[in-house]
């Protein structure tokens, strides 16, 4: 399959990049990874006039904590985020994301950035960063703006960026103590997008009971989900099983999947009920080893 | 129709050349350069039977632009032989019978050859995950493990200079 005929521009630079964009609006496309434009293409679903690859402007590849904030840049690839030792120790969450996201082939072009960007329910890092409570960074002819993670997603392939905006960054809050996240993920097999999956945040108070709770679902709607009743009920709480199975209920009443090749919708919702409470035993136990 | 000149490395061979910004990397190493080791399994970004290294990373090749890699290297399964001498991998998958059709052989290897660059004595459970993106209908697998073990092993015997031969960069 051969994608249609556009015009290649590689910008070297934000600014660059920016102008590009703005020159030839709503007929271009960002190019990072490719991993999921170029198969979109393939089949026509895309047929962008321009291309923009970003993958040469400078800057946009670090992983760092700076102010109580991990920063991760929009063209991190997600192998260096699997690997990177203080994703691994402070951050396990993400790196249980991004170990599950296709295959190893994939993840080292597939970037961070691409992921939240694409605006598809079915990928893993959007459940993670809402469960997170992230924050994305975007620039675009009149400078920075940062959107909740909760405004960003906005429907199915579309998000809060405007199309001469640049994702440049992901703000995610630093692990308060007593705290930890897990993402747990249900697939047909390796390198499949999810049947259903759930991301769940935990922080305890010097009482043991949940100060923090965050809950998000993966491929069960028509957008990413955030279980924001399954979360209240968690609140103020001790954890114990039974907390934990009554909000992984709340959360698949708010999943609504649809019935497809990856199974009927009940069987959907039965899937991120257990994926939920799996996520929030695992978000549990890291906080309590914390 | 535009074309854009690129300049790609191949196998350590500079090749200029000028491709339509939509040619798949694949395309332009299978039909342009005529370098036809490199197979077309899915064209979904599903099997692996594309994978190459560029710059040093194995990806699909089928799911990147030619124009991507201007300027990059590049080392496909004709890059692997040196001086008439097989490639611990290719010879790993020799011994060991590692393919039937052999279909996914090319791919596969390059994703071994990248893996023992980083990893020289990796597990089984390694080496799994590391082809889990490279399908093979015909093996089962266990076979292949089986070659990826005995070019690790090879490859920890030889002299340190012999194993830099696998960058071929
Ligand atoms: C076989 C296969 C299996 C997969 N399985 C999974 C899976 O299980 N889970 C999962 O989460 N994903 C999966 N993916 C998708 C993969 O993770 C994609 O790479 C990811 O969705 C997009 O990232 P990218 O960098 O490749 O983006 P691209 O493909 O380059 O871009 C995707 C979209 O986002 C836009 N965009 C990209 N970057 C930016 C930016 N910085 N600013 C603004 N817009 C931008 C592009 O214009 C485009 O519209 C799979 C892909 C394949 C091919
Ligand atoms: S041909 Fe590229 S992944 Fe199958
Ligand atoms: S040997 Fe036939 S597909 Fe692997």
């Amino acid at each position: 399959m051969i994608p249609g005929p556009f015009s290649y521009r590689r910008a070297t630079s934000i600014e660059e990049a920016i102008a590009l964009l703005q020159q030839y609006g709503g007929d271009a496309k960002v190019l990072s990874g490719g991993q999921s434009l170029i198969p979109m293409m393939k089949f026509r679903l895309a047929e962008p006039a321009v291309i923009v690859d970003i993958n040469r402007v400078p800057g946009l590849d670090t992983i760092e904590e700076r102010n109580g904030l991990l920063s991760i840049g929009g063209l991190v690839r997600e192998t260096t985020l699997e690997r990177s030792p203080l994703i691994r120790q402070r951050y396990p969450i993400i790196a249980d994301t991004a170990e599950v996201i296709a295959d190893p082939l994939v993840r080292n072009l597939a970037t961070v950035g691409g992921n939240l960007a694409h605006g598809d329910p079915a990928n893993d890092h959007p459940a993670t960063m809402l469960a997170l409570r992230a924050e994305v960074v975007a620039r675009g002819p009149s400078g920075e703006r940062v959107i909740s993670i909760d405004d960003f997603f906005v429907d199915t392939f579309t998000t809060a960026l405007a199309p001469d905006e640049i994702l440049t960054e992901i703000r995610v809050p630093a692990p308060p103590p007593r705290s930890g996240g897990a993402y747990m993920k249900f697939e047909r097999k390796v390198g499949d997008y999810a049947v259903a999956a759930a991301a769940a945040f935990l922080a305890l108070d010097e009482a043991r009971k949940i100060v923090r709770a965050g809950i998000g679902l993966t491929n069960v709607s028509y957008k990413p989900l955030r279980a924001e009743a399954a979360e209240n009920a968690l609140l103020g709480q001790a954890p114990s099983d039974e907390l934990f199975r009554a909000a992984a209920e709340l959360a698949a009443q708010a999943a609504d999947p649809t019935s497809d090749l990856r199974g009927p919708a009940e069987y959907k919702r039965a899937v991120a009920r257990t994926m939920t409470f799996r996520a929030l035993q695992k978000a549990l136990s890291r906080a309590q080893a914390a | 129709m535009e074309r854009v000149p690129i300049q790609l490395t191949v196998n350590g061979q500079s090749y200029q050349v000028e491709v339509e910004p939509r040619m798949l990397l694949v395309h332009c190493i299978r039909d342009v350069l005529n370098l036809t080791g490199t197979h077309i399994g899915c064209d979904t970004t599903s099997c692996g039977a594309c994978t190459v290294l560029w710059n040093g990373r194995p990806v699909k090749s089928c799911t990147v632009f030619a124009v991507q890699a201007d300027g990059g290297e590049i080392l496909t399964v004709e890059g692997l032989e040196r001086d008439g001498q097989l490639h611990p991998v290719q010879e790993g998958f020799w011994e060991e019978h590692g393919l039937q059709c052999g279909f996914c052989t090319p791919g596969m290897m390059m994703t071994a050859v990248a893996l023992l660059q980083e990893n020289a004595d990796p597990s089984e459970e390694e080496i799994r995950k590391a082809i889990s993106g490279n399908l093979c209908r015909c093996t089962g697998y266990v076979n292949i493990v089986k070659a990826i073990q005995y070019a690790a092993r090879k490859m920890r015997e030889t002299v340190p200079a012999a194993v830099g031969i696998a960058g071929g960069e």
